[in-house]
């Protein structure tokens, strides 16, 4: 028998976010730069055509203030700051126009990776570690004027060690939405990043690594090794 | 026990196998094709296997880099993907490979972390049939699949029946095929899976805690072919289910 008893709390999100978490690929111009002609070479042979999206599962999820676990198999966790975008409203084959329509309101995310080098086939073990998709500070659309120009900070223990923001986007939010919702529908609940900016910094267990975006707020977990929990 | 999710009467229902089609839980009995079916139960994370049959690496070759694997080459899916029996899915004008994947579907039933192999499979609920489409124009050889690929609406088919494990005395002895329009395409066996799926429990599990209402979709035998609008696809396991979809056109989805 399914027991949907053992679905408690730990397991679901508060709302608004409750569908499918989506990551996406390379979408950060400088990220993609840095691959230079390597987006030409085997395995990948062409650079990236139509958005490139991954799944952060909902064993991913977690909120401000969890304790982020480092699995023992790694030393370090790549903290990929980024925007998501909350769908408010059944997305399917939108127009940039008309994209923002659909957008509930704004999430800070981090889209913690274990360190990878290839984007060809990585193994589900990098982006999909219980806990590694702390998402917060959400806000509605309207309180954020232009979602394609916020100041992004990470600090590790208070310092600072990224400073980028949401611009410099291969697909601005806009035609991100419309470009993903050609293809496959986005529904209320379900959540789209932006795409994490170059030079994700990596942060190990005892850290505390925040995560600012302008206008939307802050995201503040610290980093546990997998043997302390 | 056969359980299905079923919509009839302005509201969806719990449905289970009778010899005239379905019986609601209210008591009504419906022939199959007086309901809407549903995927057959509440699906949570969707994550599917590649290359998880010798015969489908053998037939896949060509466009493989890697011919040998240190793990299970394992993807996730969007729940938007999902539909149930008797449905449509849609074929894009113009695109030249659109395949049907038959597979056995495996529900977990209970949570699951650091399971080991000889404890995995009381963390199964049952078993369905799962048909999970993939257009191959869209391919790009970034997070391949890349989910333009696997993830649009209507790629994933669950159903009809969300069959109880203990009603499954050995998943990996379960010949499945499919049938287009009638015609045999696609023949294999569960007991020829590459990882096993106590095996792909204690993968999965090592380094994500599983739900109820997870599954897994465990990959595809050889045979995939080309399917066009108009074809009705059938994806059968035994004892499990038959499960059947329709290709659809841009027309009838408005584009």
């Amino acid at each position: 028998m399914l027991d949907f008893k053992e679905l408690t709390m730990s397991n679901m999100f508060q709302p608004p976010v409750g569908g499918t978490v989506y990551g996406t690929l390379l979408n950060h111009r400088e990220a993609l730069s840095a691959l230079g002609d390597q987006v030409n070479a085997a395995p990948y042979k062409a650079p990236p055509k139509a958005p490139i999206l991954y799944i952060k599962p909902r064993n991913t999820w977690a909120q401000s203030g969890d304790a982020v676990v480092v699995p023992s198999d790694t030393q370090e966790l790549q903290m990929g700051a980024t925007l998501g975008l909350v769908i408010g409203r059944t997305a399917c084959k939108v127009t940039a126009a008309n994209a923002l329509d659909h957008v509930a309101g704004f999430v800070v995310m981090n889209d913690i990776s274990v360190p990878h080098d290839s984007f060809y086939r990585p193994s589900m073990r990098f982006k999909c570690r219980d806990g590694s998709c702390p998402m917060g500070a959400y806000v509605p659309r309207d309180a954020v004027a232009n979602p394609d120009a916020l100041a992004v900070t990470v600090a590790i223990d208070g310092v600072v060690v990224q400073h980028t923001d949401t611009g410099g986007r291969v697909r601005s939010v806009a035609q991100l939405l419309a470009d993903v919702t050609e293809f496959m529908t986005l529904h209320p609940g379900d959540v789209l990043s932006i795409g994490v900016a170059a030079h994700a910094p990596l942060a190990r267990s005892g850290q505390r690594v925040t995560i600012t975006i302008e206008g939307v707020g802050q995201l503040d977990n610290v980093l546990v090794a997998e043997e302390l929990v | 026990m056969k359980r299905a999710k079923v919509a009839y009467g302005g509201a969806i229902h719990d449905a289970f196998e009778h010899p005239a089609g379905v019986q609601l839980a209210d008591g009504r009995v419906l022939s199959e094709d007086t309901v809407v079916w549903l995927p057959p139960f509440e699906v949570g994370t969707i994550i599917a296997l590649g290359l998880n049959y010798a015969d489908h690496v053998k037939e896949l070759s060509k466009e493989l880099t890697v011919t040998a694997k240190d793990e299970p080459l394992a993807f996730l899916k969007g729940r938007s993907s999902l539909i149930g029996h008797r449905a449509q899915t849609r074929r894009p004008e113009g695109v030249a490979f659109m395949h049907y994947e038959c597979e056995l579907a495996v529900v977990i039933g209970s949570t699951a972390k650091n399971v080991k192999r000889e404890n995995a499979m009381q963390h199964v609920a049952g078993y369905t049939v799962a048909n999970d489409y993939a257009i191959r124009d869209y391919l790009e050889n970034y997070y391949r699949p890349n989910l333009r690929v696997k993830n649009r609406d209507g790629g994933t088919v669950l159903g009809p029946w969300l069959v109880d494990a203990a009603d499954v005395p050995d998943p990996h002895a379960l010949a499945l095929r499919t049938w287009v329009n009638g015609v045999v395409t696609q023949q294999g066996n569960t007991s020829d899976l590459i990882t096993d799926i106590p095996a792909l429990i204690e993968y999965l599990s090592s380094f994500m805690t599983l739900n109820a209402g997870d599954v897994i979709l465990t990959g595809t035998p050889d045979g995939v072919v080309n399917v066009n609008v108009g074809d009705e696809v059938v994806t059968e396991i035994d004892g499990i289910g038959r499960l059947v979809n329709t290709i659809v056109a841009d027309a009838t989805f408005g584009r």
